[in-house]
């Protein structure tokens, strides 16, 4: 980021995710099925990881010392496909072939179709054990690489998550980052109205012995400010809870459960990327 | 008969892992606070550093040792059998389908527990495993066939894999020079009338019913089916031709364990074979009692098995 200054590096961004979003909808209506909502949620973070910070080889997926990204709510997986393919993992040709059979653009992310995936998720709350895993090794062999992974607000309703955060402050893995996009919905309403309890957040990876920053999680000056903030000092794993809107980008799309996991039509798509023309 | 003193695989599993961590450094160790019971101390004494102790988590400990496995190292995940079988989902997914080398290691198989009680006890743990594509699914039946099995897991296997191992202790029933080939039944005693095919803690029981039976004129063949997954299909195809019936032995379910893997494989058979009748824990739950006394009331003792083989061929 040394030649690019902040402000090109939020104007790139801010192109980029706009282009993704259009790509994102394009794929799910393609597929007639897939998670919108959590998609658009995520994005944003999504891209400004893997352009800005990631230490990765789209040419040598398996390189043992890349940083590595795993996506926990496997359910958002075009938004990391769009990004793969954005950072040569793949042809951008194949993007359409989401859900198919035969493709590797499994409908939740699959090291074994797609090594960049790094593991299987979509069983939600396994993502964080396994991100532990790799940061542990990573600890046992002296290496200097980061392990991220990004988590729903639903996903973290999970009781794994929580043996996972509390044996990652035991471990003190500061290799270890976890995000946590804060869309507020979840498939049978409002993370208010399905667990209410499960506020406040920022106070419960801190009881469980994690650095944590609250952001928006749609203002790139706060991701990019949040992931050199995770590389700072300190010997505790770090939590960022991104404060996100469920499928932001796209006025009606914008939704804590509509779009959840539901294709948007032929119509609704034309009018989407409509939309997503004129925000520039 | 041995006269080497019976020990229990868990106990030989423990010092076989504590003698190949020396010249294996990628060879780390989870444990869920049980480490003395499933014997991963051994382990732990040795190499602290490798040992990672997970507390009472167990979904945990196996999610992180897939991420270990996914990141060069060989992972043993060690808990009671029950513990690990109730993780089945992340076990599913985050080892299985992640491909990862994960050495699930499950003590306590079976009723063969005792006094503790059917929470404690492993009884569906091999139908588990043994559902999930690519898992290796290993039972040994005494001290050498488990430190040969942690040798293979170490050196040779890749894929993700369960090790099921008895609290109780096992005479050995391997003869000296014998060597464990990796997906094969052995045959421990031949004979042409009935065959047993007996897996884990009972195997030694089946040889001492065969015995039994030999005396009332019966020749009784007992195989050892330490390798439940991958399947010998050919030699239990032999098996099934050489005799006309099979009697499956093992402290677990009968419904999906090893017994069912024999079934289905003699099932699909052409021509003439041997009926199969599958023995074991006659789908009810355990109880506590002495394991002595759950074996007589289970009949996975040598006179509960040789009574069984008796009933199969008066019907």
């Amino acid at each position: 980021m040394s030649a690019t200054s902040r402000t090109e590096t939020v104007a790139m961004l801010t192109k980029l995710t706009r282009e993704m979003r259009a790509t994102i909808l394009e794929m799910i209506t393609q597929a007639a099925s897939g998670h919108p909502g959590g998609s658009l949620s995520a994005i944003d973070f999504i891209a400004a990881l893997f352009t800005t910070r990631l230490k990765h080889d789209p040419k040598n997926p398996s390189w043992v010392d890349r940083d590595r990204f795993i996506l926990s709510k496997g359910h958002a997986v075009p938004a990391l496909y769009v990004t793969l393919a954005h950072q040569g993992y793949f042809d951008a040709k194949l993007l359409p072939t989401l859900r198919q059979l035969g493709s590797p653009l499994q409908g939740h992310p699959v090291n074994r179709f797609m090594t960049a995936c790094e593991a299987p998720t979509g069983s939600l709350g396994q993502g964080l054990s396994v991100a532990q895993g790799i940061a542990l090794a990573g600890k046992l062999d002296g290496k200097s690489y980061k392990t991220f992974c990004l988590m729903g607000d639903g996903e973290i309703q999970e009781g794994q998550v929580w043996e996972a955060a509390m044996s990652a402050a035991k471990f003190k893995l500061d290799n270890l980052v976890a995000i946590v996009d804060w869309n507020g919905g979840q498939i049978d309403g409002s993370i208010t109205e399905v667990m209410p309890s499960l506020e406040p957040v920022v106070a419960k990876f801190e009881a469980f012995g994690w650095d944590v920053k609250e952001i928006d999680g749609h203002d790139f000056n706060a991701i990019l400010d949040a992931i050199a903030w995770a590389d700072g000092a300190g010997d505790k794993p770090k939590c960022i809870v991104s404060r996100t809107v469920k499928g932001k980008g796209v006025s009606f799309v914008e939704h804590p459960t509509k779009y959840h996991g539901a294709a948007l039509s032929k119509d609704e798509l034309a009018k989407a990327l409509a939309e997503l023309k004129e925000a520039k | 008969m041995s006269t080497i003193k019976p020990i229990a695989t868990r106990q030989a599993f423990g010092e076989a892992l504590a003698a190949i961590g020396a010249t294996h450094p990628e060879v780390v160790v989870l444990d869920a606070d049980l480490s003395k019971s499933t014997k991963s101390e051994l382990f732990a004494k040795k190499f602290p550093e490798r040992f990672i102790q997970m507390g009472i988590a167990e979904q945990n400990m196996l999610g992180v040792a897939a991420g270990l496995g996914l990141s060069g190292k060989i992972p043993f995940a060690c808990s009671f059998a029950c513990f690990i079988a109730g993780r089945f989902e992340t076990i599913k997914i985050s080892v299985a389908y992640a491909g990862s080398p994960v050495r699930i290691v499950g003590t306590h198989a079976g009723v063969g527990i005792g006094e503790d009680g059917y929470s404690q006890m492993g009884l569906e743990d091999i139908g588990l495993m043994r559902v999930l594509p690519e898992m290796v699914v290993l039972q040994p039946a005494d001290d050498v066939e488990t430190a040969a099995m942690v040798r293979w897991l170490v050196e040779e296997s890749k894929a993700p894999a369960y090790l099921r191992l008895t609290r109780q202790n096992v005479r050995r029933v391997h003869a000296e020079g014998w060597t464990w080939t990796p997906g094969k039944m052995d045959v421990l005693r031949e004979g042409t009338d009935v065959a047993i095919i007996a897996s884990g803690g009972p195997v030694m029981n089946a040889l001492d019913a065969a015995e039994e039976l030999a005396k009332s004129g019966l020749s009784v063949a007992v195989a050892n089916l330490s390798s439940i997954k991958p399947l010998d299909a050919a030699g239990i195809e032999a098996l099934s031709r050489k005799v006309k019936l099979i009697v499956t032995v093992e402290d677990h379910n009968v419904l999906t364990g090893a017994g069912s893997a024999v079934a289905e494989v003699v099932a699909s058979l052409k021509g003439a074979h041997a009926r199969v009748h599958r023995h074991g824990v006659m789908d009810t739950f355990g109880e506590s009692g002495t394991p002595e006394s759950l074996y007589d009331k289970h009949r996975l003792d040598a006179k509960g098995i040789a009574a069984v083989v008796r009933e199969q061929l008066a019907d």
